[in-house]
């Protein structure tokens, strides 16, 4: 028996080339119809248009509440996205296709994830511009986008994983967010924090700890997730 | 080329297989055949590695499940009452990208011949989306043999299809079987399947009630034969 399963080896298509496989896909079919990234972008910007006239701040004040309305309009947003990403793998029964395929399961949700980091990453490419525009704050500042992109990984890290569970019940859309946030409130309130470090200009000694938080936050829970993924996506 | 022995499968406190036994040898395409709510959709997704097992053993081509899932898997073709393809990509960039996750070797040329195969080959550059039920279920096809797999399972697969669409997935479905494939199939449709299989298996109330091979069967026996089993 073992000759003949020797004998019977097959390729397999190796973990690098199934995370791009995965990734390239969900790329290619978002490109062809961007529902996914134009309800992300929609609902981002009306938030900001919303909280801009709602708060309805001195100039003094905006920057104070800047670093809370960028990432409440980003965490929000950005569960619309994830919930569709996985939605689409739920139709046609598409997600049974991606489990049938012979291939570390890990690979699927880190190619599942790059995807989803680039959608949230493009939102924050409109995002921050158009915020810069309209509260007159410049947002162009390398420690901040730092901290945004350590801050996208873990909100992702968490979100793809929790998304992969959530896609078998019925209640998906409602239970995203409702296991999501708490999970996600350590990574926000460092983001939020380390982000004020650098709008306020209190300095770069404030924002360390936080953002040495939010690289930890990133690494623990894409470990989690390279461990949980196959047992959270089987029935 | 498939061996299953005292299978259980629970749901909670539901016991849906009871014990099943199963024994498939190379080349043999079995009909399994049962009323809704047998268990044969939670057996075909065992089969598949889509689901564990609670209690028995499940060999496929010496590997066995859930242990060597990826074996298993690499070695199967999946063909389900959905078309597990996406809409928003041609039918060309599904097959693409399946290929790539099964590292499927000349690629190109071998999405031509499925696309050949499955009577697609004008629609390659069409979105999924466009095509009819019957055409989306030809492709399903296209995508379950694109690996060339030692076993196919099909569940259900003329479920939502029209007359036409029928006859030509039943045409699909000897190609397929002609071509020395182990093949086991779920259908309610007993005179299609009739024609195509080599033997029928009738699970019922979680085990294998009875089985017949075609040999032991008259033209259109099937019908008195399940009838029987299911009392």
């Amino acid at each position: 028996m073992s000759a003949q399963r020797e004998k019977d080896q097959k390729p397999s298509a190796g973990f690098l080339n199934s995370v791009l496989a995965v990734a390239r896909k969900d790329l290619a079919a978002e490109l062809r119809s961007p529902e996914l990234l134009l309800a992300m972008l929609v609902f981002a910007l009306l938030a900001i248009f919303i909280f801009n006239f709602a708060l309805d701040l001195e100039p003094a004040l905006r920057s104070r509440v800047t670093s809370g309305v960028l990432w409440t309009t980003f965490a929000f947003s950005g569960t619309l996205g994830l919930n569709r990403s996985m939605a689409v793998e739920k139709e046609n029964g598409c997600l049974d296709g991606l489990l049938l395929a012979p291939v570390d399961r890990a690979a699927i949700y880190f190619g599942k994830a790059i995807s989803n980091l680039l959608f949230l990453l493009l939102l924050e490419v409109v995002v921050i511009p158009v915020y810069s525009l309209l509260y007159g704050i410049n947002l162009f500042n390398p420690g901040l986008l730092l901290v945004v992109l350590l801050g996208s990984v873990g909100y992702i890290a968490v979100g793809t994983l929790l998304s992969g569970m959530a896609v078998q019940a019925r209640t998906r859309d409602v239970l995203l967010p409702i296991l999501q946030f708490p999970i996600i409130l350590p990574m926000l309130i460092a983001s939020i924090k380390a982000s004020d470090g650098f709008l306020t200009g209190v300095g770069l000694e404030d924002a360390v700890p936080w953002i040495i938080l939010l690289i930890i936050y990133d690494v623990i829970f894409l470990a989690i997730a390279l461990m949980v993924f196959d047992y959270v996506v089987e029935e | 080329m498939i061996s299953v022995r005292k299978l259980v499968k629970r749901f909670g406190l539901k016991m849906i297989l009871r014990g099943l036994d199963f024994e498939v040898q190379p080349g043999e395409f079995v009909a399994l055949l049962g009323p809704n709510g047998a268990g044969k959709t939670t057996f075909l997704r065992i089969l598949a590695s889509l689901s564990r097992p609670s209690m028995g053993s499940v060999t496929i081509a010496g590997f066995s499940l859930p242990k060597e899932a990826a074996a298993v898997r690499v070695r199967l073709g999946v063909v389900s009452h959905q078309p597990l393809l996406y809409g928003n990509l041609t039918a060309e960039e599904n097959l693409n990208f399946y290929g790539r996750m099964y590292a499927v070797q000349g690629l190109e040329e071998r999405i031509t011949q499925v696309l050949e195969m499955v009577g697609l080959s004008v629609r390659r550059r069409d979105l999924v989306r466009t095509f009819s039920r019957g055409m989306q279920q030809r492709l399903a096809i296209g995508r379950a043999v694109l690996h060339d797999p030692q076993v196919m399972l099909f569940d259900e697969p003329y479920t939502g299809l029209d007359q036409d669409a029928s006859n030509m997935l039943d045409g699909v479905l000897s190609t397929v079987a002609s071509q020395g494939r182990t093949v086991v199939m779920t259908s309610h449709d007993l005179a299609r399947t009739e024609a195509l299989a080599t033997r029928f298996d009738i699970l019922s109330r979680g085990v294998i009630a009875a089985s017949a091979s075609r040999s032991q069967m008259g033209k259109g026996d099937l019908m008195d034969f399940y009838k029987a089993s299911l009392v």
